[in-house]
């Protein structure tokens, strides 16, 4: 078992021909990932890495069945390109672009969730069932398959985790990487609860950063719904306060949302708070020993 | 990226948001032209400068007469104003602002932000204006009235109606005024890109007018490609030069107080790097992010602007590569050891994708100074003793 993919399920890609999309597609495909086809205007009909193109998102998945689609179009036609995801009937898009204007994902995500489609990103790695779909740009090699969840903001601190976690003699199950921006899609609430309800995930990292309120939200349903142990690192904890002109936003999310916060907040409903990402696989062996 | 008030002030005219006439100057001269052409009687000088808290640091200032505007335009051009805002080193003025006077008769506070939470467009008001809206939220958050606006269906009668009756405008006229001007304001929120607008005093007239006397703007550097009106507006010299010159090379740098320089990809690692060498007992100099396109010679930037430092001792460079190749890292090192003379002892940690042939490029480059890190925890440890030592 796993969350949210697998080695079944069926994945397009939007932005399938340019150079981002060609590269990492193929990539994917390499590592096991179900691509059943991708999507480019104006090149339908054409064969690319051995898969259809088609030239909407409808057309590819009348044709092809998929559920999933992986986004690497320009930063500028990214919130297009997630609302005809979401109209054509696909599940779950994963957002790779980095880039796209705020205000963009503002409606994109609105319109995503009318329709009833997950999103995960923009500006992340992606996400990956190790040894099944790698759904990304994430080095995959590093993924061995084991019990471990893996949740973060940050897309290189999520290969340090997993590294870590693998080089301690275990293996991820799912790794998420949900993205730094304003505006993003699943977050550790929605997340949370599938590694949860998830029966080979048996411990999970979570990685945060500064900015926002998603740990500190996190930690009150970690408190009310999470059984399973989990190891955090949030980083920032000597980054400087930040040098924006305006402070009307700090007022909006609340407190500062400093690292000090929601390492305290984290920490008060039983979660084991390392200070530096290079205690993230001791961590979890120790909570993962005391568990066996 | 944040504009002038005086930049803030266009867009808002240019969409009828009610601002009071002003004129920017760059020099005495020019300023006191401009006063002039507004006619008095009365008129403000205000410094120009990315930053808020200008009036308490001595950049806001009320003439009486030309000559005081003379006055006091030589006294703010060319000072160095601090506010809470700009740190202790303070901001060089180089532009002025003259305008008109305004007839206040109260003042009140008004912005525009995204909502992270709630994800949408948020205006903020209260009836507390001209004074440090941290410390109302803080003191008195029932003095602030929030009213979230879904762009989906954007700016409807009912948003004017809650926000003219939170701040007690009981006067029809008024209920009209403050409506039209917050539906404006909404609006240039919008199709501009912004990413906040602050007006902090907005104040209400004699006669019932409500009109923007200072103007925050900032801007979704993501939608600049856009908005090249906008995009026009940027003033370099508000910025770290460092900060700018490093942008330009696709690397994202800001320089901390601390001994070690470090090289890192992705921002979560970068940050998580310096809280480790933190957590060791050392400081890292600076927060440096190659990015995802990194090569050769954006490396060697990299370790230009990092030793432009003089308090940097050793530099970590710690890479985890995903689409970033550590060979690409690696040969980015070589080549900037030759270019610049890399005088202080080099941590290296590479680890993922194509770390075994950066190795041996580092190994047959046989480089003085290079120390490798097996992990993170390896190569900050050694960063920190090897800075200790220097």
């Amino acid at each position: 078992m796993s969350i949210l993919v697998n080695k079944d399920s069926k994945v397009i890609v939007q932005g399938f021909t340019g150079k981002e999309g060609t590269f990492h597609a193929e990539q994917c495909i390499a590592y096991g990932t179900n691509i059943v086809g991708g999507v480019t205007p104006n090149k339908g009909g054409q064969e690319h890495l051995g898969q259809p193109v088609f030239n909407t998102v409808s057309e590819a998945v009348k044709a092809t069945g998929a559920t999933v689609s992986m986004i690497f179009v320009p930063p500028a036609f990214v919130g297009d390109a997630v609302m005809e995801a979401a109209e054509a009937g696909i599940e779950l898009a994963v957002i790779i672009t980095e880039g796209a204007p705020v205000k963009d994902m503002q409606m994109a995500k609105a319109h995503a969730t009318k329709h009833g489609m997950m999103t995960i990103g923009p500006n992340c790695p992606g996400v990956i069932t190790a040894e099944e779909c790698k759904i990304g740009i994430m080095p995959g090699m590093i993924f061995k398959k084991g019990n471990v969840g893996l949740i973060s903001k940050s897309g290189t601190l999520t290969y340090e985790g997993a590294n870590q976690v693998c080089n301690e003699g275990y293996g991820i199950t799912t790794a998420v990487g949900i993205g730094g921006d304003p505006i993003i899609g699943l977050s550790y609430k929605q997340i949370l609860p599938m590694f949860e309800a998830d029966p080979e995930t048996e411990a999970i990292v979570m990685i945060g950063e500064i900015g926002g309120d998603l740990e500190i939200q996190a930690a009150k349903l970690i408190k009310e719904q999470i059984t399973k142990p989990v190891v955090a690192f949030i980083a920032g904890q000597t980054a400087p306060k930040g040098k924006t002109m305006g402070h009307a936003g700090a007022i909006v999310s609340g407190s500062a949302g400093t690292a000090a916060e929601k390492m305290a907040a984290l920490e008060a409903v039983g979660v084991k708070v390392v200070v530096s990402p290079a205690e993230i696989g001791k961590a979890i062996k120790e909570v993962l020993s005391k568990k066996a | 990226m944040n504009v002038h008030e005086y930049q803030a002030k266009q867009i808002f005219a240019k969409y009828g948001v009610p601002t009071p006439k002003g004129i920017m100057a760059e020099s005495v001269d020019a300023a006191v032209e401009a006063a002039k052409e507004l006619g008095g009687p009365i008129w403000v000088v205000k410094a120009q400068i990315h930053a808020g808290g200008r009036g308490l640091g001595g950049g806001v200032k009320l003439a009486k007469s030309l000559e005081e505007v003379r006055e006091l335009s030589d006294e703010i051009l060319g000072m160095t104003l601090v506010t809470h805002q700009t740190g202790p080193e303070g901001k060089l003025v180089q532009k002025l602002y003259i305008e008109d006077g305004a007839d206040i008769k109260d003042e009140f506070y008004l912005s525009v932000v995204l909502d992270r939470k709630l994800e949408m467009p948020l205006i903020m008001a209260s009836t507390e204006g001209g004074m440090n809206i941290e410390d109302v939220a803080e003191n008195t958050p029932e003095k602030i009235i929030t009213v979230p606006v879904d762009p989906a269906i954007g700016f409807q009668g009912f948003h004017g109606r809650e926000l003219a009756f939170g701040l007690g405008i009981t006067d029809k006229a008024e209920q009209k005024n403050i409506i039209s001007f917050a539906q404006k304001l909404f609006k240039l929120y919008m199709e501009n890109d912004a990413e906040m607008i602050e007006i902090n005093p907005l104040v209400r007239t004699g006669s019932g007018e409500f009109l923007a006397l200072d103007g925050k703007m900032g801007f979704d550097n993501s939608a600049l490609g856009r908005q090249p009106e906008i995009a026009a507006m940027r003033d370099l010299s508000e910025e770290d030069a460092d900060e700018v010159e490093a942008a330009k090379y696709g690397l994202s740098y800001v320089a901390l107080d601390g001994e070690i320089g470090c090289m890192v990809n992705g921002a979560g690692l970068a940050m998580g790097t310096m809280d480790t060498i933190n957590h060791m007992g050392g400081t890292p100099a600076n927060f440096l992010d190659v990015g995802g396109s990194a090569n050769a010679e954006t490396v060697a930037k990299g370790f230009e602007i990092i030793l432009k430092n003089p308090n940097v001792k050793a530099i970590f460079v710690n890479i985890f590569g995903g689409i970033v190749r550590c060979d690409r890292i690696a040969n980015g090192i070589i080549e900037a050891t030759k270019i610049t003379d890399v005088n202080v002892p080099v941590i290296v940690r590479l680890d993922g994708t194509n770390a075994a042939e950066a190795a041996e490029i580092l190994k047959g480059a046989n480089i003085a100074n290079l120390i490798v890190g097996d992990d993170l925890g390896d190569g900050a440890a050694k960063a920190v003793e090897a800075a200790a030592k220097a």
